[in-house]
């Protein structure tokens, strides 16, 4: 239609706008590279975690039982975030912790966007009943407390990593069906698409090569909102004693233990507690920002 | 009035798919976490004992009956019998309902009283320091979990001011922590809804000639703007009441509080089954029901479905 105006800034707009969009733009760009930087560095801590902490996260001594967080070495052993009931490094469990929260995360989101991703494309491309089936289970999945079934599943079946991942994984599907079939819907109808059919594409072909392309970007946003649910949702079944069990130490489940003490030593909650709360601000931000600079049309405040 | 009848029929229509699925799953998940019948017997039990269990519980029947047997006893409200509380799970669910209400009612009206105030005022006063602290505390209020926001509020008003009680159910005052803690998410995205709403319409034409006229600006907002922007807000706003129910188990946990959250991770702990089905199938009914009550008020808003 107006192809003849190759920007796409409306013609109109004061050249201002543009570069004060522009500003927007670059700082968008800079906030969700400080956000990458941030899980970048969390996922160099979780890997590194044997070298990285000072002391062996599941090893108790009775004799640094509850010591607040100091640099004075005690014992010979210093204890920057203090230690538990049991004696153990508050700092060593936190930095192991980041392993059960990134690893269950991202295992939960590639689960996820891969269930969701097919049923979205699947329902888009191929619409009629498929599209039917699909969509109304999706709309019944959100239509109840979705976590509260996750509980009941994992109350029932005990909770072991595949049982985690499969759950908090599934718990997000939805997001990336609906969004991936609309999507798939109006890439459907493009000439382009039907040109390939013409020409004798096969459908996994054109999926694949020319669809999937298409909502990559969209497929990153959610997913990167999800990885933020997802670790919520982890340590959250790990203070309810659902999770990852002890003794590997889990941020959810440091919480939980700390709750006893939280009047004479409340560190070992709060410390594994900001750093939860902390990865979820950034990360949830950076999928915001990530979206305002990939999609803007999927914007919904 | 035919368009709202086909409406709420789509919906009614949803909303009984969303129990028949829930409860498919709790009957899957169930035959998937083994065979009941040696859970009740002793470990020496003869087998002729164990047969009469398994004919008692029905579990010697091929799996499609007992699938439709389930769901005859769904529709009847009836999970069998508490192993822990030696009682009908539904009865047992029942009595722990009130306080769960309780909590999630005061949760909601908080969320809203507070909410709905402040996304005018950040919505009027754009970009100014109380917009930017305002929606700097609804952003972390959105990522907080749950569980660790109520533990903070127990260390700092409870533990360090000694203002409220950390936990249980008495007075007003074991009210306020945890109503606060499971209101923070609605209470953040209500006012993050609520001031991208009105600056949407504080933009819009009819705005500005309502100005043009002379009229003061609260009356410009409260009666031109505001009321415009309800719409979406009151959407998101039943929503949330529904999320609150979800998010109750966890904030029960963490204050203690005597209502069917807690009661169903104590049943997870005491592997009183019964129970566990009986109090997510009655959540998600009553999850599902304030939907449908949310899309029977918002079709009667909504001038394009409401009779005429």
């Amino acid at each position: 239609m107006a192809s003849s105006i190759p920007v796409s800034v409306p013609a109109d707009a004061p050249p201002a706008d543009a570069a004060r969009g522009g500003r927007v733009a670059q700082r968008t760009r800079r906030l969700v590279a400080a956000g990458a930087a941030f899980v970048v560095l969390l996922a160099l801590v979780a890997a590194t975690a044997p070298w990285l902490a000072p002391h062996d996260p599941v090893r108790q001594s009775l004799r640094a039982r509850l010591t607040a967080p100091t640099l004075e070495a005690a014992d010979g052993r210093a204890h920057p975030l203090g230690t538990d009931h049991l004696g153990r490094d508050v700092l060593s469990r936190t930095i192991f912790g980041a392993r059960v929260s990134l690893v269950i995360g991202f295992a939960a989101v590639a689960v996820g966007s891969a269930v969701g991703a097919a049923l979205g494309i699947l329902a888009g491309y191929r619409g009629g009943w498929t599209d039917t089936v699909i969509m109304t289970i999706a709309d019944a999945q959100l239509a109840f407390p979705f976590v509260l079934l996750a509980i009941g599943i994992i109350g029932v079946l005990g909770p072991s990593f595949p049982t985690l991942v499969v759950v908090i994984g599934l718990s997000g599907w939805v997001d990336y069906a609906r969004v991936l079939r609309s999507q798939v819907l109006v890439l459907r109808s493009r000439e382009f698409v039907d040109a390939i059919h013409a020409l004798g594409g096969a459908v996994p072909r054109i999926v694949g090569r020319h669809i999937l392309p298409n909502v990559l970007s969209t497929l990153v946003v959610i997913a990167t909102l999800q990885l933020a649910r997802a670790i919520v949702l982890e340590a959250t079944l790990s203070f309810l004693g659902l999770g990852i069990q002890p003794p590997t130490p889990s941020w959810g489940g440091m919480i939980q233990e700390g709750r006893e003490y939280l009047d004479s030593a409340w560190w070992i909650s709060i410390f594994p507690g900001c750093l939860l709360l902390l990865t979820s601000l950034v990360v949830s931000r950076s999928g915001d920002w990530l979206r305002d600079l990939l999609d803007p049309t999927l914007r919904s405040e | 009035m035919r368009a709202l009848a086909a409406f709420l029929a789509a919906r009614l229509v949803r909303a009984l798919i969303a129990v028949w699925l829930v409860s498919t799953v709790v009957f899957v998940v169930m035959r998937l976490s083994g065979d009941p019948v040696p859970l009740l017997l002793p470990a020496d039990a003869p087998r002729s004992e164990y047969a009469r269990v398994a004919r008692e519980l029905g579990t010697d029947r091929p799996l499609p009956v007992q699938y439709a047997v389930f769901l005859g006893h769904v529709v009847r409200g009836d999970f069998g019998r508490s192993i822990h509380f030696r009682e009908p799970a539904m009865r047992v669910a029942i009595g722990y309902l009130p306080a769960t209400v309780e909590l999630g009612l005061t949760a909601f009206a908080l969320a809203v009283l507070v909410a709905v105030p402040v996304g005018v005022v950040s919505a009027v006063r754009r970009n100014t320091a109380v917009d930017h602290a305002a929606m700097a505390v609804a952003l972390v209020g959105q990522s907080a979990p749950t569980f660790f926001l109520g533990i903070l509020f127990i260390l700092l008003l409870s533990l360090k001011a000694g203002l409220l009680p950390t936990s249980g159910r008495g007075d007003w005052t074991h009210l306020v922590l945890p109503a606060m803690t499971l209101g923070a998410f609605s209470m953040a995205s209500i006012a993050r809804l609520t001031r991208s709403a009105l600056l949407e319409v504080l933009r819009q034409d009819y705005v500005r000639t309502a100005r043009a006229k002379g009229l003061r600006e609260w009356r410009v907002v409260v009666k031109h703007a505001f009321r415009n922007a309800a719409v979406p807000v009151l959407t998101i706003t039943g929503l949330q009441l529904g999320t609150l129910l979800g998010a109750s188990v966890v904030t029960e946990t963490v204050f203690a509080w005597p209502g069917l959250g807690r009661l169903a991770i104590h049943s997870i702990y005491n592997r009183d089954y019964p129970i566990v089905q009986c109090v997510v199938f009655l959540s998600a009914l009553v999850f599902i029901v304030i939907n449908f009550v949310i899309d029977l008020t918002y079709g009667l808003l909504d001038p394009r479905i409401r009779p005429r």
